[in-house]
């Protein structure tokens, strides 16, 4: 039976946990809050920027003359999946399903004897990858160091995506990140971002009217491929940010209301001890008396 | 006169979205002016000035690299860095021409080292008429 200083001390130290939980709310729904504007901000860039090339994509395809990025390799052997997770925990189950679903694609693909490759961003989808399928990790970004996104650090990580690509290290790229819907709901997500797939419907916005190219189309989408997966990237990493918050600020609200729940049941039991022990000397003192 | 649907977006925010009568904007082969129903067309941009005319007023908008397009629903920019010119910091492109100095120096093959030193070139002509 714990003494009652015990128990006091348990309950100051749930109260203290309580506190840094209820901090780390605070916090994460103040971060959201700019999180979620820089993610809602970057989608029309790279929602245009997805229907402007699906326009130009569907003048040029099959040619070819069309770059590699555009048409692919021709196989689908290697898949290289780019798994974006965050650099901390203490997000509930963001990270988690993240991976999760990067290794449902992983074990679908190699059951079809596919060769599958990983790229990480991020320490915590790194670590959780590092166990299971170590020596298929090719690259590993960390952005812990970094305070704010900027296209800088998704232009870096095209690059070397990019790299991969013309050394022949894959065939299929595809981006693993979560989409923030709402500060209870974000969706693991995966999109394949090489060869890029565009919504059948959208090449039909010019009516049948050709463009013009200015320098040749070539020119144009050399430069606008690799811009376009850095575009995604960086949207992908923004709508992490924002997803982190959000599941972290959800994940703290329950912790806190966990521990609240926890600092009722021990304030109880310790009440009922010291009551127990009240009663307990009361008995003893009336027992000696009555024995006089 | 016939209003020409515009947006400007670049990567951090939307700068700009609406009815205009002119966009004005820096090609790589050449400025152009935009009206309404223009040709479907896309160009890459140069490091320069877009000049949007609306109801007899201008506005400037530096901006530094990215593509233009011109689809039946009207004009769209996509900018890599843009920045109205009133508030436009010289230090970052003082900063980006240091940047692209030093590619140029950096660059191996010729034909790296022709592009790049183009693109320097562009960048200092940009310093030069922001200047005035």
């Amino acid at each position: 039976m714990p003494s009652l200083k015990d128990l006091r001390n348990r309950i100051a130290a749930t109260k203290a946990t309580q506190k840094i939980t209820k901090a780390m709310q605070m916090v994460a729904a103040s971060k959201l809050r700019r999180a979620q504007a820089a993610a809602e901000a970057a989608r029309p860039y790279a929602a245009r920027m997805e229907k402007v090339l699906g326009n130009i994509a569907a003048s040029v395809t099959g040619l070819d003359t069309a770059p590699r990025l555009l048409r692919g390799t021709g196989s689908d052997r290697v898949h290289l999946l780019l798994v974006c997770t965050a650099e901390r925990g203490l997000c509930g189950p963001f990270n988690t399903a993240i991976v999760r679903l990067a290794r449902e694609r992983a074990t679908a693909l190699m059951s079809e004897g596919k060769d599958v490759k990983f790229f990480c961003v991020g320490r915590k989808g790194y670590d959780q990858l590092r166990r299971l399928y170590g020596s298929q990790i090719v690259e590993h970004v960390d952005l812990r160091a970094v305070r704010a996104l900027h296209f800088e650090h998704a232009k870096m990580i095209a690059e070397k995506v990019i790299a991969l690509f013309d050394k022949f290290e894959f065939d299929v790229c595809t981006l693993f990140f979560s989409r923030f819907r709402s500060v209870i709901a974000q969706i693991p997500t995966a999109q394949q971002i090489i060869p890029p797939v565009f919504d059948a419907k959208v090449a039909d916005a010019l009516g049948g009217a050709v463009y013009e190219f200015e320098p040749e189309a070539e020119d144009i989408l050399a430069d606008l491929l690799p811009r376009n997966i850095a575009v995604q990237i960086f949207r992908a990493l923004l709508e992490n940010a924002a997803s982190f918050y959000g599941a972290q600020m959800s994940a703290m609200d329950n912790a806190t209301r966990n521990a609240g729940d926890m600092i009722r049941r021990q304030t109880l039991f310790y009440n009922r001890t010291r009551q127990a022990m009240i009663t307990k000397e009361l008995i003893e003192i009336i027992s000696g008396a009555e024995a006089l | 006169m016939a209003q020409l649907h515009f947006e400007f977006i670049s990567p951090e925010r939307v700068l700009f979205s609406g009815e205009v009568d002119q966009v004005d904007l820096p090609g790589v082969e050449g400025d152009m002016g935009i009206l309404a129903d223009h040709a479907p067309l896309v160009t890459a941009l140069r490091p320069g000035v877009v000049t949007i005319y609306r109801g007899g007023s201008r506005e400037l908008i530096v901006v530094i690299g990215g593509f233009a397009e011109v689809s039946p629903a009207g004009l769209t920019i996509l900018a890599d860095h843009a920045q109205p010119q009133d508030n436009y910091d010289v230090a970052l492109l003082a900063a980006e021409i240091k940047d692209a100095e030093e590619d140029v120096a950096d660059a191996t093959d010729e034909a790296q080292r022709d592009k790049l030193a183009h693109r320097l070139e562009q960048l200092k002509a940009l310093q030069a008429a922001l200047a005035q």
